[in-house]
């Protein structure tokens, strides 16, 4: 008789950084990746090396740090369809993050979050018109309205 | 994984949003394709926000590079056998 048991995989989180001119960036990742880890959701984050050295040099014994990965080769491994992830929380202060968005919105089936602020947040939000959810603050160095925004969305119970 | 900079290219405008690089290539080059994000140019796969232009201008290749911290830049490459393979596409399109 054949086993009924069933392998669940774990469920899957992709943080996709954006420049890391933005103070709060680097507080508000290493908060997701915490709340994921905590909701059993594994967080993995794609940026540039100077967006994932912050992180990494931040947390030197990995307690909220998982897997982290260059930006370039989780957009092409997603496009490759070698991987792919059950949510995407992609950062954006600028129009490059924007377009990273669409990006991942475009060759990603994971469920497309974008996490909006900056000087610039109110003119970039309205550009924003593929599918996702937005979450939005006027922030840039003070990371708690973005994360008041991100707690009542609460994207790792959803 | 691709790498830009294993290619011969001309930076023709940097710094530029994602529309205003759809709307130069549309409008300074002979002919254009539109393209899905992810779509592999060369050995890179293309950020930006859909459809993505990539211009055509004889054996030249016209194509936006984004990265995070310096947006947009439009390259110009020479490659006649990745400007016929686009040629190709496009008419495979219509």
């Amino acid at each position: 008789m054949e086993s009924d048991t069933v392998t669940q995989s774990q469920k899957t989180a992709l943080l996709v950084l954006g420049c890391p001119q933005v103070p709060l960036q680097t507080s508000i990742a290493l908060y997701l990746v915490n709340r994921f880890k905590k909701a059993g959701i594994t967080p993995v984050v794609a940026g540039n090396k100077a967006a994932n050295t912050l992180l990494v040099v931040a947390d030197p014994d990995r307690h909220y740090l998982g897997e982290v990965m260059d930006l370039d080769r989780a957009v092409a491994q997603i496009t490759e369809k070698k991987r792919d992830f059950d949510r995407c929380f992609v950062f954006i202060h600028n129009d490059a993050g924007i377009s990273y968005a669409a990006t991942m919105g475009a060759i990603s089936k994971a469920k497309l979050y974008v996490l909006v602020y900056g000087e610039h947040e109110e003119d970039l939000v309205p550009q924003i018109d593929f599918p996702c959810t937005k979450i939005a603050a006027k922030a840039v160095h003070n990371p708690l309205p973005l994360k008041k925004a991100i707690d009542e969305v609460a994207p790792w119970a959803a | 994984m691709g790498c830009v900079e294993a290619l011969n290219y001309e930076i023709l405008i940097r710094n530029v949003s994602f529309k205003e690089s759809r709307e130069y290539i549309r409008s300074n080059f002979p002919e254009s394709i539109d393209v899905e994000p992810g779509f592999k140019i060369f050995d890179v796969h293309t950020i930006g926000v859909p459809p993505i232009a990539i211009g055509l201008d004889g054996d030249f290749v016209i194509f936006p590079y984004t990265k995070p911290c310096h947006g947009t830049f439009l390259l110009r490459v020479q490659d006649a056998e990745e400007a016929a393979r686009l040629r190709a596409l496009k008419k495979k399109a219509r």
